[in-house]
């Protein structure tokens, strides 16, 4: 198991947010979603953006991938700014995206259309291992469980090869158990595949449990708060000091007691 | 029942693909088997109600069922049954499959652009409670009696239901499909292709099987006024022509028969597995 020095990752910033913010204009009312975003992620970095629901964590992420243009600042990647969604970086849903369709090679397929026949079904048959849908090649999303279809989701995204990936809220749709297990999966293939990830969450566990840094972010219109680097080693001992402390710095941040 | 069973063993976090309903395995067959026979036996019963409540109230209300298999038999024997069937079941194709062939690419289209349904959905919102029998006597002055007048009231029936159900269809898709598509680097045209296009298939399919009803229900009437053949003119000529009503019966029979023949051929369409998972997220 290789063992990974969080500090030493962020050394070229692969994803620029300068000065970001975002209006929406509603019915004649304009609501500030954003203000004032300033970031900078690291190739190969795992940063968690972590705040209450509705906050505009997921806007920034679809601005972040080219869904969305921001009202004011740029967004760049490698230096060019972001204006369209770009198979380089692809955006993962909650399993919700995966489609109903196609079976689950066709899914991993979807994005594929550009390579020669033998890439493709090599490309499909490497993803079905990573992400152990092997003997499901040809069932249909409605036959696989939630942690399935966003196992498969993420095969799908990483077959194209990307070298980022946005996650929205992934396993927010699963329960307890195969949460924590699709946890260590993502952790197991950012391992090996060394992807830039931005990782949407509102779950403070989730993002000490599994982050470089994690990006603390106010309410509306989100502000960063603070951007606190989670300087543990994988495999995180979730029990260690450390990681408590980490981890109840964060809820005082929020402004949560640690108690109920 | 499920084709997805039929998958590899060994994925404990496998859904079951049948859903557990209140039928125990062990009696599965048996109890399939009753319950497939029981509509039979309730129209036979309904047959044998209708056989002895006409003979003991011999008024002309309603001729009996043997004379209505008589009817049949008489229909078949001067070769009009089936020729009757076919002409009617032409008209149906011919007016169906033009309104599918022109009103699904075009509400598809207005779905996708909104403003193109902007321009479109008033007119269609006018037009579409009209009956399509109304437009009778226009369809004969432009057609006069013949095929043609009847395909184009059988289109008209068909045109609107379907445009809508495709307009409907393509503001369903999720935009996380969509987005997805985009993502991937689809150009529009791809996205339309291979994104929206199966998406709003099982969606279409019940539209298809909706519209075809009414195509039926449409190519009987037309049938009585615009045109000198088919099963609703049967009906119509059978009164007419001597009161014969064991024909009028008989001709809905067949009316009856083949409109169930039609909504099964449909049916068996929706049962397809690339179609399946529109209907069955809900079942399970």
């Amino acid at each position: 198991m290789t063992l990974i020095e969080p500090m030493e990752v962020a050394v070229k910033a692969k994803l620029c947010v300068e000065q970001v913010g975002m209006v929406f204009e509603r019915d004649g009312k304009s609501t500030h979603v954003l203000e004032n975003i300033d970031l900078e992620v690291g190739d190969g970095e795992f940063v968690c953006l972590l705040g209450p629901s509705g906050c505009g964590k997921t806007t920034l992420l679809n601005a972040m991938a080219g869904f969305l243009a921001p009202t004011s600042g740029t967004i760049r990647v490698d230096g060019e700014p972001v204006r369209r969604p770009d198979p380089r970086r692809i955006f993962v849903f909650q399993e919700r995206g995966v489609f109903p369709w196609l079976t689950v090679e066709g899914n991993i397929e979807f994005g594929l259309f550009k390579l020669t026949r033998a890439e493709r079904a090599a490309r499909v048959a490497q993803y079905i291992r990573m992400v152990g849908l092997k003997g499901f090649e040809k069932s249909y999303p409605h036959d696989l469980s939630g942690g399935m279809k966003q196992r498969l989701e993420v095969a799908r995204a990483l077959a194209v090869n990307p070298d980022m990936l946005f996650l929205d809220e992934p396993f927010g749709a699963l329960d307890s158990i195969t949460r924590l297990i699709m946890r260590g999966e993502l952790l197991r293939i950012w391992e090996a595949e060394r992807k830039t990830i931005v990782f949407v969450t509102h779950d403070i566990d989730e993002a000490v449990q599994l982050a470089d840094r994690v990006v603390v972010m106010s309410a509306r219109p989100a502000t960063i708060q603070q951007i606190v680097p989670i300087d543990i080693a994988h495999p995180r001992d979730i029990s260690s000091a450390r990681y408590l402390e980490l981890r109840d710095g964060i809820f005082k941040q929020i402004g949560l007691a640690h108690r109920i | 029942m499920s084709p997805g069973s039929a998958r590899g063993e060994g994925g404990e976090e496998q859904r079951p693909a049948v859903s557990t309903g209140p039928v125990h395995d062990s009696h599965a067959a048996t109890m399939n088997w009753r319950v497939q026979w029981r509509p039979l036996a309730f129209i036979a019963f309904l047959l044998v109600l209708w056989h002895y409540g006409v003979k003991h109230e011999p008024s002309h209300l309603l001729p009996g069922p043997w004379g209505v298999v008589g009817g049949l038999v008489d229909l078949l024997h001067h070769g009009l049954l089936l020729k009757y069937v076919v002409a009617s079941l032409y008209r149906v194709t011919w007016g169906f499959v033009l309104a599918v062939v022109t009103a699904i690419p075009l509400g598809l289209a207005a779905g996708w652009y909104r403003r193109a349904e902007m321009a479109l959905n008033p007119i269609v919102q006018l037009l579409r409670p009209i009956s399509p029998l109304a437009w009778i006597p226009i369809a004969i002055l432009w057609f006069g009696v013949g095929d043609l007048a009847a395909i184009f009231l059988i289109y008209l029936g068909c045109f609107f239901p379907l445009m809508l159900t495709a307009m409907g269809a393509v503001e369903n898709v999720p935009s996380v499909y969509i987005r997805a598509g985009r993502n991937f680097g689809l150009s529009q045209s791809e996205v339309i292709w291979r994104v929206v296009y199966p998406a709003v298939i099982p969606q279409l399919i019940v539209g298809l099987r909706i519209t075809l009803g009414i195509a039926w229900l449409v190519v009987v009437a037309a049938e009585m006024i615009a045109v000198d053949s088919g099963l609703g003119f049967l009906i119509v000529d059978a009164r007419n022509a001597g009161n014969r009503y064991d024909l009028v019966v008989a001709g809905m029979v067949a009316i009856g028969v083949i409109g169930l023949l039609l909504d099964l051929g449909m049916r068996s369409l929706e049962k397809a597995q690339s179609f399946r998972w529109g209907y069955t997220e809900d079942e399970a």
